[in-house]
């Protein structure tokens, strides 16, 4: 027990030496540093898919470690999205704006070039004024607050109603889709504020750093991904390694003996899906800018749901298993909805992979749930010896989100 | 001596069903009690009700020297208030070790940040080892409580009991399932917290109950039917008739 964190979690080293031998060979082959055998659009993938290994992290931690399953998580991750978004779009019309303006005979004044940068970036939804929640997009550093706290602030409303009046289960997952589906209905709106479903737009092109190519740029976000995704991981193996994991897990599997324990369940169900909320607004704020648009149909209700998915084929309850399972589903997801994967055609119809990779990756989600409850972390264990108990089927708690026989270790 | 406990004119419904009837109890700050009664006389209910799992109808309970109402708190204030509750079926958390059991139960600050940046201390590892050693875990520090058999969980909750320090402890047969001599240790340990502290023994087994050698309460259709020694309540013609004559 008194042995440090990391000889206590071997796993924890070996993923970062995982992830650095990644990024290191990733940096190698770009083409912005190195031989150029992968494609500048290809680095922004693999930069896209290590922020979604971030949220998978946050997700297990919410779901995999404190049985909250949130259906919600998708977006606390566009929001961060939007805020940095916000900013970068701001500044980069601003500069387009006085770019232009600067050859003309009388010099603009200040409010002449607030109101063409908003008659450029609102014009597609007809108007030109700047709303309320644009007040801070001029600061980067107020912006970059705002990917923490926005997400984190409705996290803990959100979080302080649902888990005050203790539900639990089904409801909660219905109410977190709730949740997520009316952000999504009302960013859609084209008075909402955030250019309704054009969403924010040209993110890739970030303002003063002109000169830097692309290929460059997206290996430097492909660093910042790999760093904040370290990071995450680290914080998450030390928060769930102590005391507080145990509390956590013990809410998991059984939360009213938790309660007569004298701790307050609340607190931390609250605690946790503020903090995973505020991971996953950072991962949003490195997506986007690699995708170069945000929009609303980010957080629909099924983004959220794929993340359960991802975190379910990783193995849930062990933080290498989320990683695992973002980062296999959505490379895999982009090979075969990218029109690479080749069609078969079985003579009397063609299965179109584009069409038909939601169903194999829907029937691989049924698959591993009822064959396979460890995932594809679970792979792990014939390497480690780590086995399951034989419980004759009992759960390791009375709680719906309990750890199951097939994912608990002996 | 003043009450540690003092529940008065109690009454929970269910359905319509009087689970508890205008029930009053009082236990003082170092006592041992037995609580006896046959099948829903509402025994469990009476613990529901004092840890805040049941909110009654009616009635008040007042807790400690100050008589603070139990009834505003929830149950995880009540159990920072000192009353700690071991289940009828054991319940541990079974997929964390015996050492992780003793050290959630054990009695520290309970607010998430602080519990965040918690390490133990060599002290409480000794604690944590000592309370191993009374309920004969020792051996067991690093096994996943699971795959701990029915005898050596109740062991552990008893463990887990006793490491919240609380001032009252109520027991929800604490001895079924155990070998003989196992009842006869764990009468030792209650009978042992009992000298400074509150403990009520809910048990259906009368030889248990004779060697704790306590006041005895009997429950019957939500209220008490009787109370004193265990000789006086099994002289008693209502005891006899509800309870012991079947």
């Amino acid at each position: 027990m008194n042995r440090t964190f990391l000889a206590r979690n071997p796993s924890v080293l070996i993923f970062l030496a995982v992830l650095a031998l990644f990024t290191i060979a990733v940096t190698v082959m770009s083409e912005g540093f190195g031989m150029g055998i992968i494609s500048t659009s290809f680095v922004k993938t693999l930069g896209k898919t290590l922020t979604l290994a971030l949220i998978a992290v946050a997700m297990d931690l919410v779901w995999g470690y404190a049985g909250i399953l949130s259906l919600g998580h998708f977006a606390f991750f566009g929001l961060g999205g939007y805020m940095i978004g916000m900013w970068l779009m701001y500044e980069r019309t601003r500069q387009i704006v006085v770019d232009s303006l600067a050859s003309s005979p009388i010099p603009p004044t200040d409010q002449e070039v607030v109101d063409a940068i908003g008659t450029q970036i609102f014009g597609v939804v007809g108007s030109s004024e700047f709303p309320p929640v644009w007040a801070f997009a001029d600061s980067l550093t107020i912006q970059l607050i705002l990917v923490v706290a926005v997400p984190g602030l409705l996290a803990l409303i959100f979080g302080w109603l649902a888990f005050r009046s203790r539900v639990t289960g089904v409801y909660l997952s219905i109410l977190t889709q709730a949740m997520t589906l009316a952000l999504s209905l009302y960013l859609f709106q084209n008075d909402s504020g955030l250019r309704g479903n054009n969403g924010l737009s040209g993110l890739q092109n970030i303002p003063h750093l002109d000169h830097v190519p692309q290929s460059v740029l997206s290996v430097w976000f492909f660093w910042a991904s790999a760093l904040a995704l370290a990071l995450g991981y680290v914080f998450a193996a030390w928060i769930v390694s102590g005391k507080f994991g145990s509390v956590i897990r013990g809410i998991r599997d059984n939360e009213a003996r938790v309660r007569f324990l004298g701790y307050s369940v609340e607190g931390y169900k609250l605690f946790l899906f503020t903090v995973t909320a505020m991971i996953a607004g950072i991962a949003g704020a490195l997506y986007y800018p690699q995708a170069g648009i945000v929009n609303p149909a980010e957080i629909a209700p099924i983004a959220s749901i794929y993340l359960a998915v991802w975190v379910a084929i990783g193995g849930r309850g062990r933080l290498y298993g989320a990683v695992i399972g973002a980062v296999f589903v959505s490379l895999v997801s982009t090979y075969f909805t990218g029109g690479q994967a080749p069609d078969i055609n079985l003579g009397f119809y063609t299965i179109s992979w584009v069409d038909w990779w939601t169903i194999l990756l829907g029937l691989s989600f049924v698959g591993v749930t009822l064959f396979a409850p460890k995932g594809i972390g679970g792979l792990f264990d014939l390497w480690t010896g780590r086995r399951t108990p034989d419980r004759h089927g009992a759960d390791l708690g009375p709680d719906m989100g309990s750890l199951r026989e097939k994912e608990a270790e002996e | 001596m003043s009450a540690l406990l003092e529940v008065s004119g109690v009454s929970v419904t269910f359905d319509g069903f009087r689970a508890i009837n205008n029930l009053s109890f009082e236990i003082g700050p170092a006592e041992l009690r037995a609580i006896i009664g046959p099948n829903g006389a509402g025994k469990t209910t009476f613990m529901d009700i004092v840890t805040g799992k049941t909110k009654p109808d009616e009635g008040r309970i007042l807790w400690g020297e100050l008589g603070r109402s139990l009834l505003k708190m929830n149950e995880a204030q009540i159990a920072r208030e000192g009353i700690g509750r071991k289940f009828q079926k054991p319940t541990v958390f079974e997929d964390q070790s015996v050492q992780e059991n003793l050290l959630m139960a054990l009695k520290k600050d309970r607010g998430p940040f602080r519990v965040l940046f918690w390490k133990p201390a060599g002290e409480d590892l000794d604690r944590v080892a000592d309370l191993a050693e009374e309920i004969g875990l020792a051996e067991e520090l690093t096994r996943k409580s699971g795959e701990l058999s029915h005898g050596q969980k109740q062991w552990l909750e008893i463990g887990m009991l006793l490491a919240q320090e609380p001032r009252l402890l109520l027991v929800d047969e604490p001895a079924a399932g155990m070998t003989p001599a196992e009842r006869e240790h764990t009468t030792e340990i209650l009978v042992e917290a009992a000298r400074t502290r509150a403990v009520v023994v809910v048990e259906h087994d009368m030889e248990f109950i004779r060697r704790l050698d306590c006041r005895v309460t009997v429950l019957h259709e939500g209220s008490v039917l009787a109370e004193g020694s265990l000789d006086h309540v099994t002289a008693d013609q209502q005891v006899i008739d509800v309870y012991l004559g079947r």
